[in-house]
């Protein structure tokens, strides 16, 4: 029932026959309410937008300080760097966390605004399960890139390792 | 709510309005300066049209005149079958909510000289309700979900023999949502209901505030538990369209804004 304008039932006049008058809604067909929603479901999204906004504030701006200010700024990052940042667990914890609220707040913000205007409920679901299973695959790849890093690759060139690689036998994983 | 209408296969739909554009702005009608304006009228008869169109009608309105006097000038002398609905007039009924100019206004309080009348002034029906005729709207989905939040007092016990009683503080609490005159120029504002007429939209969350924050009222938790479906509190994006809408100056997003936070701390 979100038509300003009654849908035209096909008969647009062609010539030599009688233009047919328009389907019109009401009142045959009365104005119906899809079953409520006995669940928290969608105040729980609306607080988890607010408080992973905030966090991911804190995350996203310390990330960048921290790549492109500090140190020698844009220039350090490589693998090299990219690996010792993450053999240190605050930092892993610091990537997840900032991985996993980005995917589900972007998630949740794209749910929102497929329910907002995908109209028809076909369109609407495979929307959202094209969306989920994108956020899905993203988180799982990501928490399992940041867990199973090997900084130290096998036969790799020592100038492009992280140096702590130098410390242990060469080319042996730290695990 | 009366619906001005007639029926009346009349008039050549608005073309003959030569004699009434012969003064010109500069002159006056008892001391009164008129002004010359063209309504542009979205009109829509559903028994002819397969979509709705543009009809201009060239006027010659007094400079203290508003949109619905200009709406009654096109209907008793130019095309008796231009279909509205108006009953006091005077902004109280909140029958005549209209899209003019592209913006949710009551007909009977734009005057015309408000709205750049060197240029045509656009009226057509509100947005997100079917439309019948005209500027009339189908206002049916909209009642349906003021009638979901039971907008009357719920309490418990035995009646009191005398009023009850509440202090002014308590009064004060919800004073700005009683001004609501269910015109629907706020939800019909709305982009999400615009998109999803299942939303129960401004006006609706307004009704239900009016009774959560009124002290002599118990059914609070009903209303909420209503408010915290899908479609309830929770779709506003906090866009401020029905604050601007507004023809009583009701301040609707702060309305849906407390109950989305009295509903998150009786539930956290």
């Amino acid at each position: 029932m979100t038509t300003t304008v009654p849908a035209p039932s096909g008969g647009a006049s062609t010539p030599g026959t009688v233009p047919q008058s328009p389907a019109i809604s009401h009142p045959r067909s009365p104005y119906v309410r899809n079953k409520p929603t006995r669940s928290n479901y969608e105040m729980y999204a609306w607080v988890f937008m607010r408080l992973s906004g905030t966090l991911l504030v804190v995350l996203i701006f310390g990330h960048l300080f921290v790549n492109l200010m500090l140190g020698e700024g844009i220039e350090q990052v490589d693998f090299g760097f990219v690996a010792g940042k993450w053999a240190s667990p605050f930092w892993q914890v610091w990537d997840l966390a900032m991985l996993w609220l980005a995917m589900l707040h972007g998630t949740n913000g794209v749910r929102t605004i497929i329910n907002d205007y995908a109209t028809k409920t076909a369109v609407r679901l495979w929307l959202k399960g094209f969306t989920y299973a994108a956020c899905v695959f993203t988180i799982v790849l990501g928490t399992l890139v940041i867990f199973t890093f090997d900084p130290c690759p096998a036969g790799a060139d020592p100038a492009l390792v992280p140096a702590m690689c130098a410390t242990t036998s060469a080319g042996t994983p730290l695990g | 709510m009366s619906t001005v209408t007639s029926e009346s296969p009349g008039a050549s739909a608005g073309t003959n309005a030569a004699d009434e554009s012969t003064s010109s702005s500069g002159s006056s009608m008892g001391g009164v300066p008129t002004i010359d304006v063209t309504l542009r009228v979205r009109r829509f008869n559903g028994e002819v049209d397969d979509e709705p169109h543009w009809e201009d009608y060239p006027l010659t309105m007094l400079g203290t005149d508003r949109v619905l006097d200009a709406l009654h000038k096109i209907k008793w002398t130019i095309d008796g079958t231009l279909t509205f609905r108006r009953s006091c007039a005077h902004g109280v009924c909140g029958s005549d909510a209209m899209r003019i100019n592209g913006r949710n206004r009551l007909a009977c309080k734009a005057l015309l000289r408000d709205l750049e009348p060197s240029r045509p002034i656009t009226v057509e029906a509100i947005k997100g309700l079917p439309v019948e005729k005209d500027l009339v709207v189908d206002m049916e989905p909209f009642f349906q979900s003021y009638r979901e939040v039971m907008p009357f007092l719920i309490t418990s016990g035995h009646e009191p023999t005398k009023e009850r009683i509440q202090s002014q503080e308590d009064r004060e609490r919800f004073d700005d949502t009683t001004k609501c005159i269910l015109c629907a120029a706020c939800t019909s504002s709305c982009p999400v209901f615009w998109t999803d007429g299942q939303y129960f939209g401004p006006a609706a969350i307004v009704n239900a505030h009016r009774f959560i924050f009124d002290s002599r009222d118990e059914g609070s938790d009903v209303r909420l538990e209503v408010l915290n479906d899908r479609e309830g509190v929770w779709r506003c994006r906090t866009t401020f369209n029905c604050t601007e809408a507004c023809p009583r100056g009701i301040e609707v997003t702060k309305a849906i804004a407390e109950v989305k936070q009295a509903l998150l701390t009786r539930k956290i």
